[in-house]
């Protein structure tokens, strides 16, 4: 009987997300704008960028370097200019973002001294678009430089290289898929359960749950299995849009991604039983979810903004959000296609963090029941 | 207990830290008696009626309801008897015919007679049109109707009623009397609460509670007499007015 009673009870779960427009338009309307703003609109990628280039050696090397950076996708040398004082006003005019010089007898430099320098100026007026341009020619030419150490047989030109490891063209798209799923993950798990709880106290029918002789926690999963399966749905959809519209990459095992997301749910979930059992109108719990949840899980968990260059107090609050782990988990086997071995200590705090919110909400929910 | 005690209450307390909102109250409720529970907001009337229905748990005393303790079988209980609440407490996305079948299926109704039920339930409240539309568009007057039916699918030996009829006009309120006196006539308890003190002139015998505590417990002729008024509504201010 009790496994009838469950199907029922999903059931009408299913009748109102799916007779609701406004839950129709999170599940499903959300996370495809989400992903698609992200990835074609919001992007810390750069191409064709306009530069301007001041050579003042004008020798082999230089032109070759020239040729290199006007070859890439990322660069379009929009000028060439023939002093410094033409720096200012083609950087206020908005034409270039960007200027390289190179120094004077550059050539020679290399052969001699193997020491030339290029500066970059850069316009910081978008400071990401200033770092992420200096990252590229810096790039550039540290591959150059890479060549021309190797076609010179010479054993003591020492060159300093930095790689862009798992990355390596410094795609945002690889940053925001794994935001995104943790975003509408947290959204459809924590958010969602929490108002549709939250509704059924609202308009009483709450109580005649409480009244009838199903069994608290059988109301409890009824509320909670329509938003597993759909999170997964998410979960699938959002991967599928970044591997194969924007090319992310899936270098680890797809069973244990799909084993982690379903631990975030739950995690999620719990959270959202939590906010529920201390809210009695649907109101209260999306300004609960909004801004205890959502507003952490944008901010402080690395998706959009780094951990590392947060300062101290906040990378330590950073630590309590479960989202910030499992952000880290999802790029470390998506990305890196580590194995269990190398993200457990993650996964046990989520765990943990699952744990604990259970046990809060369920004396939570046994103190409103005495 | 008696075969025909339906509700039998003792010394039921209930206290929230310092503050004791039900204070040891004592009464039966026989076989399809209709009982008015009454009394102001905050008298505590909401707390007594949760111990009843088995949601909440009482502090000090018992309560036997359809023949189960509260505190050891509430499971039982909860099979036994039906709930309405003030609120109005069916799905409104959901259709009538929906709402039948979930409400039917959670108390362990099988196919067959929930399909009974419906067709029975259609009848009587002439609903024939409606059955396949969502509840949010029936007026208010019968979806109080359909609320009470639903709470009425499993039959249940009493049914607990906690203002029904709030924010019901009079010829509605007229109607779901007389759907409440049917009920009793075949046997099922009716325990409800009301603001309306006419209402209280229609049920068999009325308690009043005041600060926690049964002030009064009479048919409503006695009471009027016992207080030597002519209405339930003088007979209510009086006694407010006594402990005042």
């Amino acid at each position: 009987m009790n496994r009838k009673v469950f199907i029922g009870f999903v059931k009408k779960e299913f009748f109102h997300i799916f007779r609701d427009r406004r839950s129709m338009i999170i599940l499903f309307g959300m996370p495809l704008v989400q992903i698609l703003l992200f990835g074609f609109a919001i992007t810390n990628e750069i191409n064709n960028v306009s530069i301007a280039v001041l050579d003042k050696s004008k020798d082999v090397e230089t032109q070759k370097i020239i040729h290199k950076i006007a070859a890439s996708p990322y660069f379009e040398i929009e000028k060439v200019l023939h002093a410094e004082s033409e720096i200012e006003p083609i950087f206020k005019s908005g034409k270039v973002k960007a200027v390289l010089i190179f120094e004077s007898n550059f050539n020679k430099k290399i052969q001699t001294t193997s020491l030339a320098k290029v500066q970059v100026i850069t316009d910081a007026t978008e400071p990401n678009t200033a770092n992420t341009i200096t990252a590229y020619v810096n790039a550039i030419l540290q591959n150059y430089s890479k060549e021309i150490n190797h076609n010179a047989h010479s054993k003591y030109d020492i060159a300093i290289e930095s790689q862009w490891r798992y990355n390596p063209e410094l795609k945002s798209v690889y940053t925001f898929v794994p935001g995104v799923m943790t975003v509408i993950l947290m959204l459809v798990s924590a958010m969602m359960t929490s108002i549709s709880i939250a509704r059924e106290k609202e308009l009483g029918t709450m109580e005649i749950l409480l009244v009838s002789p199903l069994k608290p926690i059988l109301v409890i999963l009824g509320k909670v299995f329509p938003y597993i399966f759909l999170s997964i749905i998410n979960a699938i959809i959002i991967v599928g849009l970044g591997f194969f519209v924007f090319k992310m990459p899936i270098n680890g095992s797809l069973f244990l991604l799909t084993l982690e997301s379903i631990l975030f749910i739950i995690t999620a979930l719990a959270l959202g039983i939590l906010i529920s059992t201390i809210s009695n109108s649907q109101q209260t719990a999306m300004m609960i979810s909004l801004m205890g949840l959502m507003l952490p899980v944008i901010i402080l968990s690395g998706f959009i903004f780094p951990i590392s260059s947060m300062p101290l107090p906040m990378q330590i609050i950073s630590n309590i959000i479960p989202a910030k782990w499992f952000i880290s988990i999802v790029k470390a086997i998506m990305l890196k296609g580590v194995g269990i071995q190398f993200i457990w200590k993650e996964t046990l705090i989520l765990l943990f963090m699952t744990m604990i919110f259970m046990l809060l909400s369920m004396k939570k929910y046994k103190i409103r029941l005495e | 207990m008696p075969q025909n005690t339906m509700i039998k209450v003792e010394n039921l307390t209930k206290t929230f830290g310092n503050f004791t909102a039900v204070k040891g109250i004592s009464f039966d409720v026989k076989k399809g008696e209709i009982f008015g529970f009454l009394g102001a907001n905050g008298a505590g009337k909401t707390t007594a009626i949760k111990m009843l229905i088995g949601i909440s748990k009482p502090t000090r005393g018992t309560a036997v309801v359809a023949g189960f303790d509260v505190q050891t079988d509430s499971e039982k209980v909860k099979r036994n008897i039906g709930y309405m609440s003030q609120k109005f407490s069916m799905y409104d996305d959901l259709t009538i015919r929906e709402n039948i079948v979930f409400f039917g299926g959670i108390y362990g109704l099988s196919r067959q007679e929930i399909k009974q039920k419906t067709e029975q339930l259609v009848q009587e409240l002439e609903l024939e049109n409606y059955i396949d539309q969502l509840v949010i568009s029936l007026p208010l007057g019968w979806k109080q109707k359909l609320a009470f039916s639903v709470a009425m699918l499993h039959e249940p030996q009493i049914v607990f009623l906690d203002e029904p009829t709030g924010g019901v006009d009079p010829i509605t309120r007229r109607q779901f009397w007389e759907m409440i006196y049917a009920k009793a006539h075949t046997g099922t308890t009716i325990f409800v609460t009301t603001h309306y003190m006419d209402e209280a002139e229609y049920c068999d015998r009325v308690s009043i509670m005041v600060d926690g505590s049964i002030e009064a417990l009479d048919s409503p002729k006695g009471l009027k007499e016992i207080y030597g008024v002519n209405s339930m509504n003088d007979v209510f201010l009086k006694l407010a007015r006594n402990i005042e």
